[in-house]
């Protein structure tokens, strides 16, 4: 589906680049096709919103882009997805998903390990030794994924006795301590409260300066709080792709429509 | 299985349009009191004004608790946005019809005056607003655009009556008091004619999702 032209916002002067761009991408579970030939641009340093009803293929389409679809046996995937003007599927998963970071549905913070830990697992796992390297990648993700205030003193601290919004914004900091460009996230906050939920939501605002963020998501409210462009996808395909604030006030199909004022889905 | 937010949508569609022909009938019971000279509606009028004052507040209150509750989206928030605005129109609708019902009572202290046009501009004011409302419940765009079009005839209308009141008021100065009423009165029937464009043009925004308001070439 064609990127839509308009700018997002009304400050923005020229519209961001094309970071990744999807072409014809097919994927399923064995015989099983999920998505049907999806067409995707994504703007750098926005935040796009994938919406849509339960087993539309949002989730699979979010896996395809850093590949982690083909972790499930039996996985297909083609068509044509790139990352910059590299093509994901030539490129090696690691590094791949060290550029297109992953946050799930439920915090998943490594359960034997301190926060700082869980920060530096992937630097560790990459053979970082350097303490100081490592201190400082720690503190400079927890800020960025504004945990730092509320952890600082911690740092020790098994992981798992965080709350559940303060273990899901220390798996972003883990996430973020690899630097990637994209960050993916799968319904980040459907297990968290309202609270933990808008903290969540202030910090994708937040960290759009500094990436490109691609969200799924049940709540079509937080699809239209956070984010410049949404896309609707029914049953594998991408019905419509648009602005944000175009798409909640005048979608313009629709089926779009009828999702989003809750007459199906 | 209708919704029940549908079905809160629907009511709230049918206080607007009970405020909007209780609107109407104040209008025309007011415009009674210049035109036949029957100080007998005023009271009438009044006490409609009331109930009116009554509904917007009650119709801003359901749909303030419908956008809390529902979080609509698209034309669910077009509606509600529309109805709000809509209420507003509707209230001061109201207030322009018990001006013209107590500017009328003034016209009848005096010796009777020519009204000119106002019967002309009473039937394209009644015409906007009936039309304007229909449109509403319709979801009809083509008569909002209609309605629109037609409050260049009200605004050409009240200039001329202006215009022959202050020639006849500078020819005989003991038709002062008489020709200012008579302009307020000209000036409280355009005032419906725009309120009523505005219910049309929020009628467009609502189906349409476009704003038509402000723009030169507005249909």
């Amino acid at each position: 589906m064609p990127l839509p032209a308009e700018v997002p916002t009304a400050t923005a002067a020229v519209p961001q680049p094309i970071v990744m761009s999807v072409r014809g991408l097919r994927a399923g579970y064995g015989a099983a096709p999920v998505l049907h030939g999806v067409d995707l641009d994504v703007r750098g340093n926005t935040v796009t919103a994938i919406i849509g009803p339960s087993g539309c293929g949002k989730s699979t389409l979010i896996r395809c882009l850093n590949r982690m679809h083909e972790a499930i046996p039996g996985a297909t995937c083609e068509g044509e997805m790139l990352l910059g003007d590299r093509s994901v599927l030539a490129m090696d998963p690691v590094l791949l998903r060290r550029e297109v970071g992953m946050v799930f549905q439920r915090p998943n913070p490594f359960p034997t390990m301190s926060i700082a830990q869980n920060v530096a697992a992937g630097l560790v796992l990459n053979g970082v030794r350097d303490r100081s390297l490592i201190a400082e990648t720690v503190e400079k993700s927890l800020r960025r994924a504004a945990l730092w205030d509320e952890v600082k003193d911690k740092l020790d601290a098994p992981g798992v006795g965080l709350s559940g919004g303060q273990q899901q914004r220390l798996c972003i900091a883990r996430a973020l301590a690899a630097e990637p460009s994209v960050l993916l996230l799968d319904e980040p906050c459907s297990a968290l409260d309202p609270i933990a939920t808008a903290r969540i939501e202030e910090l994708l605002i937040q960290i759009k300066d500094q990436l490109t963020v691609v969200i799924v998501t049940h709540n079509m409210q937080q699809a239209a709080r956070v984010s410049e462009y949404t896309v609707f996808m029914l049953m594998g395909e991408m019905v419509e792709y648009g602005l944000t604030r175009k798409m909640f006030t005048q979608p313009a199909d629709k089926r779009t429509e009828d999702y989003i004022t809750g007459r199906f889905g | 299985m209708k919704r029940q937010f549908d079905a809160d949508l629907d009511d709230l569609r049918c206080r607007l349009l009970r405020m909007g022909s209780l609107c109407e009938e104040m209008v025309h019971y007011a415009v009674k009191v210049v035109v036949e000279r029957d100080e007998t509606h005023v009271a009438a009028v009044q006490a409609w004004e009331r109930q009116v004052n009554g509904m917007h507040i009650e119709i801003d209150e359901v749909a303030l608790r419908l956008i809390a509750l529902h979080q609509p989206a698209a034309g669910d928030l077009r509606l509600l946005a529309a109805a709000i605005k809509i209420n507003s129109d509707l209230e001061r609708v109201g207030d322009q019809a018990v001006n013209i019902a107590e500017t009328g009572v003034y016209l009848l202290k005096e010796p009777k005056i020519s009204l000119g046009d106002i019967p002309r501009m009473v039937e394209v004011a009644s015409g906007m607003l009936k039309d304007s409302l229909d449109a509403f419940s319709r979801g009809d765009v083509d008569l909002a655009r209609d309605v629109i079009k037609r409050d260049d005839e009200e605004d050409r209308l009240k200039s001329e009556i202006f215009n022959e009141l202050v020639t006849l008021m500078q020819r005989d100065a003991s038709a002062i008091q008489r020709g200012m009423d008579i302009i307020l009165i000209a000036r409280n029937l355009e005032r419906i004619a725009d309120h009523a464009t505005n219910v049309a043009e929020d009628v467009i925004f609502m189906v349409l999702g476009k704003d038509i308001r402000h723009s030169v070439e507005k249909i």
